[in-house]
C-alpha cells in the first residue's frame, strides 16, 4: 500500500468514526459542556431581581469565599468528601483484593454481588439509613432491646457523622471498582518473585502490590471524592443542621433565594477546590507509591 | 500455585471480612422490607406483627399513580433515547480509530464523575435561559445525558472483540448491507442493547436529583417519595414504595447483568476459532 492510499484510508476512517459520534458527542457538548460555561459566565455577573446585569464583577466570589455562613459550608463539604473518600477506599480495598487475589471461579459472582446494592436508588439507599440512626430508629430500639442502654440517644442522627456513615456506604462500590481493575493487572509473577527474594507477605505487599495497584486507589478516591462534595440528598435527610453542606446553600441559591450568579459562583469554587484537593491527593499518592519502590 | 495462594497466611480472614462488608452494604437496604410488612408506623425494633396493608393502600393514592405514569414515560423516553446515542459512540469508539477520541469520549463519561448538582444547576441555568419551561420533557432530556455513560460502558464491553470478518464474510457471500446488519451484527449485539435499555431505565427509574431540578409540577416517583418525607406518618407507604422499587431495579439489574456477560462472551467465542 502506497504512503498516500494508506493516509487516504487512515482519514476515511477518522471520518468514519467522527461521524458516528458526532450525535453523542453534540449532545453532551449542548447539554453538558455549553450549561458548564454559561454557569461560569453567571458566577462573574450580577442579578437584580428578574434582570441579569452582565458587568464583569468578582464580588459573587468575595462572598463565596469570605462570607463565613459559605466559608464554613465549603470546608464542611470538603472535609465530609474527603473523609468519606478515605475510609471507602480504606474499607474497599481489602475487599477489592480479596476478590481479585481469592475470588478464583466466583469473581464475577462476588464484584455482582457488591455492585447490586449500589444500582438501587440512592434516594432509598439513604432513608434507610434515616430509618437506622433516627431517635425511634431502628439502632436506637435495637440497642435498648438489647438492654445496652435505656434510653433512645439523639447523637446517631442529624450531624456530619451521620452523613459520613451514609455517604460511605452509598460510594462503596464506586470504590472497589477501580481497585479490583488495577489489581487484575498486577502481575503475579512479581509477587511471586519478591517472596523468592524473601520478602514477607507483608513486605511484598507494601512493595509490589499496593504501589502497582495504586492507579486504581486513585481513580477510586477521585471518583467518590468529587461527587460526594456537592452531594444534597443525605445532609438534607440525615444531616441536620451541624451536616448541611454546599450543595443545599447552592439550590437555596436557584430556589428560594433566587441568587443564580451566587449560586453559580459557589458551584464554581466548589469545583475548583475539590479538583485542586483531587490534583493534590494524586501528586502525594503517586509520591508514596514511588518511594514505597 | 492456586492450591499455595488458597493456603496463603491471610486468606481466611480476608474472606470472613468480605462477608462481614456484603452484609453491611445489604443490612441497611434490607429493613426497608422489614419494616414495609411490620404493623406499626414507626420503624423500630420489636417488630409488631406482618401485614400488606401499606402495600395495599398504594394503588389508592392517585398522585402516586401518577408519579408512577411519569417515571414509566420519562425512563421509557430517556432509555430508548441514551440507549441509541450509546449505540452510535459505543460503535465509534470501538470500532475506529479518529483524532480527538479520548477527550470526546472523556466528555461523553464526564457526568459520570461529576456532582450531581453542578449537572443539575447547569442544565437548569441554561433551560431557563432559553425560556424552555420545565416539565418532564427537560426531565428526559436531563436523563438522557446522565444515562450514556452507563449505556456506554455496556454497550462497548458488548461491541468489543466484535469480529469484523464476521460481517466482511457476509458481505463476500452477497449479503446486501442492510441483511449484514440485520442477520449477523444485530444479532451479536442484541443483548447488549437490551441491557442497555434496561440499566438506563433503573438508572432514570431511580435518578432524583436532576428530576428534583428539572421538573416542573411533574413528579416523578422519587421526587414522590422525597415530598412523602416530610410526613412522619406517611412513612410506611413510602417503605413499601421503596421495596417495590428496590425489587424492580434488582430484576432489571440482574437481568441487565445476564445480557451483557452473554453479549461479552458471544462477541468474544462466537468469532473465535470454535465457533
Amino acid at each position: 500500500m502506497t504512503r498516500a492510499r494508506r493516509k487516504a484510508l487512515l482519514q476515511s476512517e477518522a471520518v468514519q468514526g467522527l461521524s458516528l459520534i458526532s450525535p453523542t458527542f453534540l449532545y453532551a457538548f449542548v447539554l453538558l459542556a455549553v450549561p458548564i460555561l454559561v454557569v461560569i459566565a453567571h458566577s462573574f455577573w450580577t442579578q437584580h431581581y428578574l434582570t441579569i446585569d452582565r458587568t464583569f464583577t468578582l464580588e459573587n466570589y468575595r462572598i463565596a469565599l469570605t462570607e463565613p455562613m459559605y466559608r464554613d459550608l465549603l470546608w464542611r463539604s470538603l472535609y465530609i468528601s474527603i473523609m468519606v473518600s478515605l475510609f471507602t477506599v480504606v474499607l474497599a480495598y481489602p475487599i477489592a483484593y480479596y476478590i481479585s487475589f481469592h475470588g478464583g471461579q466466583r469473581k464475577g459472582l462476588w464484584l455482582f454481588l457488591i455492585t447490586i446494592p449500589f444500582w438501587t436508588s440512592y434516594l432509598l439507599r439513604v432513608m434507610a439509613w434515616k430509618v437506622i440512626l433516627g431517635y425511634n430508629g431502628v439502632l436506637n430500639s435495637g440497642l435498648m432491646g438489647l438492654g445496652i442502654t435505656d434510653h433512645p440517644t439523639t447523637a446517631l442522627l442529624y450531624n456530619s457523622s451521620a452523613v459520613i456513615i451514609t455517604l460511605t456506604h452509598a460510594w462503596a462500590a464506586f470504590a472497589i471498582l477501580p481497585i479490583f481493575v488495577s489489581l487484575e493487572k498486577v502481575d503475579r509473577t512479581l509477587v511471586e518473585a519478591a517472596k523468592d527474594l524473601g520478602d514477607g507477605p507483608l513486605r511484598s505487599f507494601l512493595r509490589v502490590t499496593l504501589p502497582l495497584s495504586m492507579p486504581g486507589v486513585i481513580s477510586a478516591l477521585l471518583i467518590v471524592m468529587i461527587p460526594t462534595v456537592g452531594d444534597y440528598v443525605t445532609p438534607k435527610l440525615v444531616g441536620g443542621k451541624d451536616g448541611v453542606m454546599i450543595a443545599n446553600a447552592i439550590q437555596a441559591q436557584f430556589g428560594k433565594a433566587a441568587n443564580w450568579p451566587l449560586g453559580a459562583a459557589l458551584s464554581v469554587t466548589t469545583m475548583v477546590i475539590v479538583s485542586a484537593m483531587a490534583g493534590a491527593a494524586v501528586l502525594i499518592l503517586r509520591r508514596a507509591a514511588k518511594l514505597a519502590r | 500455585m492456586r492450591g499455595l495462594r488458597r493456603f496463603m497466611p491471610g486468606g481466611s480472614w480476608l474472606g470472613a471480612y468480605a462477608l462481614v462488608y456484603v452484609v453491611f452494604l445489604y443490612l441497611p437496604v434490607i429493613f426497608l422490607p422489614i419494616f414495609s410488612v411490620n404493623t406499626a408506623a414507626t420503624p423500630k425494633f420489636p417488630l409488631s406483627g406482618f401485614t400488606w396493608k401499606w402495600y395495599e393502600q398504594l394503588p389508592h393514592t392517585p398522585a402516586l399513580l401518577d408519579a408512577a405514569w411519569n417515571s414509566l414515560i420519562v425512563g421509557v423516553s430517556a432509555s430508548v433515547l441514551a440507549t441509541t446515542f450509546g449505540i452510535l459512540a459505543a460503535r465509534a469508539i470501538t470500532r475506529y480509530r479518529f483524532p480527538g477520541r479520548r477527550p470526546i469520549n472523556g466528555l461523553i463519561m464526564a457526568p459520570l464523575v461529576l456532582p450531581e448538582i453542578i449537572i443539575a444547576i447547569s442544565m437548569l441555568l441554561v433551560m431557563l435561559q432559553l425560556g424552555l419551561s420545565l416539565s418532564l420533557f427537560t426531565v428526559v432530556l436531563g436523563h438522557i445525558l446522565i444515562c450514556i455513560p452507563y449505556s456506554m460502558t455496556v454497550l462497548t464491553s458488548g461491541f468489543e472483540g466484535f469480529d469484523r470478518s464476521l460481517e466482511e464474510a457476509s458481505a463476500d457471500l452477497g449479503e446486501s448491507a442492510f441483511g449484514t446488519f440485520r442477520r449477523v451484527t444485530l444479532p451479536m449485539v442484541t443483548p447488549a442493547i437490551i441491557s442497555s435499555l434496561l440499566v438506563s431505565f433503573t438508572i432514570s427509574l431511580d435518578e432524583f436529583m436532576i428530576a428534583f431540578f428539572l421538573t416542573g409540577t411533574e413528579a416523578t416517583l422519587p421526587i414522590y417519595i422525597w415530598g412523602q418525607l416530610r410526613f412522619a406518618a406517611k412513612l410506611p407507604g413510602v417503605l413499601a414504595l421503596g421495596t417495590l422499587l428496590l425489587v424492580a431495579s434488582f430484576v432489571m439489574m440482574t437481568l441487565a447483568e445476564i445480557l451483557r456477560r452473554r453479549a461479552a462472551n458471544r462477541a468474544n467465542t462466537e468469532g473465535g476459532l470454535y465457533a
